[in-house]
């Protein structure tokens, strides 16, 4: 089979998975299988993570975002991000478990020392504590949302990144409870981003979808716009090389180059994953995954869009 | 010399357009331009056509021109949150719905960027960016090494685009510019009912940017947009100059700045 072939048109986003797959929970949708004790991949350097930012600089890069695992275990972490948004906008993806007190200050005054935008995003899966730890596990709601108060106290505005696991049905009932429980918990300007379900990892279990579902052709993407597909303009950089985006990081041929330099070859969309990026567009980006509820929906069957 | 007036989205606030052309003709502008986004958000759509013939204000297309002129089904905005896209759809269909067929078949014509040279400098106008009409770039997430990339890829010393709703210039080594000219359309998010455009002036070397506020009457928009049936939302925009709709895009800093 010919799998359609996407340049990478420019490094608009470099991903650095500082911390390997290594994270303090183990979610049941985690698309990467990270986990306490799962070194499938290691920790960066900060002088990799230096070398790395600033050849991406060179090249003119957008934004910078900071994943793992849980990118909080890596104890340069803060230093890494101050350096980071003195050349771009900086994100990182956190469970917020370690955000204690004295870290919530700390990312305070990195974030108004900076020339750009900090984001901060907290996964949470839940609006409940029943709903939320029966994916991310025990005592994990509370101790998120206390993350996400701390943050708010300190003037930063956490984007909360929610993995879309309902119906669409349910979708504007679900945002305003979600809405609800974080201004409830103390965050009065909840920012919330919702991200659609990836057929990988853990998450091929949990919803029992069939690994070889669909697949993505040549007269699907005809017509579509290819830069909204991450291998376009992303590129996820590892302690063991340089992959063609975060998501596909346990597929060996996803594994492009030693460093961001020589990964700038085509790829072909062979996988699953590669499906939901083409269905939802910039999954990885801090806007919303592109989804529509009940809204859309009865606007459409009424003929007014 | 040569001073430019640069106008960002109009958003269908004829009366702040009017306002702004007053102000360039003051200042004796010598040229004026629309860098897109003609509808959008206000009411009465076709008011502003007559005053762009008539200042012989040079447009280019934004994305909602694009959308009005192609009789696309949305607005091509490039929000992504649910509420967010529930606002653009009300006021994309009630700006379509009041939109002439002449004055779209106009939007038709319309380019999708301009470039000229102005004492020797080379100037690109676009909506959002010059690779894409609806990208947003906002002040705090558009790093000197993308701005530099886009000045490049462009063989531009000057770009100047609008499309995200907040104006702000950076100058890069040697002597290049970005500049986002803001809007007419609605206030920027801080708390004043004033909305503006901006002057570039271009004089040998010098390349200097005035962002200048325009007063307008909101109250009587907040009225005409009252009798047009538009969400109150909006109409608290434009008298209280906080956003209420369509923040999801704002990056960190430029939404911490806000009320919401």
């Amino acid at each position: 089979m010919n799998f359609p072939e996407i340049a990478l048109t420019h490094l608009d986003n470099l991903w650095l998975q500082v911390t390997g797959t290594l994270c303090n929970i183990a979610c049941t949708h985690c698309f990467n299988n990270s986990g306490p004790n799962v070194r499938t991949f290691g920790f960066l350097s900060i002088e990799k993570v230096r070398e790395e930012i600033g050849s991406a600089v060179r090249s003119g890069v957008k934004e910078i975002f900071f994943t793992g695992g849980e990118p909080f275990l890596h104890p340069r972490l803060p230093e890494m991000l101050s350096f980071s948004l003195e050349h771009a906008p900086t994100t990182v993806l956190t469970n917020g478990l370690l955000i204690n007190d004295r870290m919530a200050e700390r990312l305070a005054r990195i974030e108004h020392a900076a020339r750009y935008s900090l984001e901060i995003r907290v996964s949470l899966d839940g609006y409940t504590e029943e709903m939320n730890d029966a994916i991310r596990g025990s005592g994990v709601y509370r101790q998120a949302l206390a993350a996400v108060a701390r943050l708010s106290r300190q003037g930063l505005l956490p984007l909360v990144t929610i993995v879309r696991t309902w119906s669409d049905e349910a979708e504007l009932a679900t945002l305003a409870a979600f809405s609800s429980a974080l201004r409830a918990a103390g965050y009065g300007r909840p920012r919330i981003k919702m991200l659609p379900a990836l057929p990988l990892g853990r998450e091929l279990e949990r919803s029992a979808e069939t690994p070889t579902d669909a697949l993505l052709t040549e007269d699907l993407l005809d017509g579509f716009d290819r830069d909204l597909l991450m291998c376009s303009n992303s590129r996820l950089v590892t302690d063991r090389g340089v992959w063609v985006c975060p998501l596909l990081v346990e597929k060996p041929d996803a594994r492009l180059g030693s460093t961001l330099t020589d990964a700038r070859a085509t790829y072909e969309l062979r996988h699953n994953a590669c499906v939901t990026c083409y269905h939802y567009g910039t999954i990885c980006g801090n806007v919303s995954a592109l989804i529509e509820g009940p809204d859309a929906q009865s606007e459409r069957e009424n003929g007014n869009l | 010399m040569k001073q430019l007036a640069l106008f960002g989205g109009i958003y269908n606030n004829y009366r702040a357009l009017e306002a702004a052309l007053e102000d360039a003709r003051r200042r004796k502008a010598d040229d004026l331009y629309c860098l897109g986004d003609l509808g959008a958000f206000g009411p009465y759509p076709d008011r502003v056509y007559p005053l762009l013939r008539n200042y012989d204000v040079h447009c280019i297309q934004g994305n909602y021109d694009n959308s009005l002129a192609g009789g696309l089904a949305d607005c091509q905005c490039g929000y992504t949150d649910p509420r967010d896209n529930h606002f653009a759809r009300i006021s994309y269909n009630y700006t379509f719905k009041n939109t002439s067929d002449q004055n779209k078949a106009w939007l038709r014509t319309l380019p999708e960027s301009l470039r000229f040279d102005v004492e020797g400098r080379r100037v690109l106008l676009c909506h959002g960016s010059p690779r894409k009409m609806n990208e947003f770039l906002w002040e705090t997430t558009s790093p000197d090494s993308f701005l530099e990339y886009l000045l490049d890829k462009a063989n531009a010393d000057v770009i100047c685009a609008t499309h995200s709703g907040i104006k702000w210039h950076r100058a890069l080594a040697p002597n290049r510019h970005f500049i986002n000219v803001g809007v007419l359309g609605r206030p920027e998010n801080d708390g004043s009912t004033n909305v503006w455009y901006t002057l570039l002036t271009l004089d040998g070397a010098e390349v200097k940017v005035e962002f200048v506020p325009v007063e307008y009457d909101f109250e009587k928009l907040a009225v005409d947009m009252e009798a047009e049936g538009l969400p109150i939302q909006f109409i608290e925009t434009i008298t209280t100059g906080w956003w209420t709709t369509c923040l999801e895009v704002l990056p960190h800093k430029e939404r911490a700045r806000g009320r919401f």
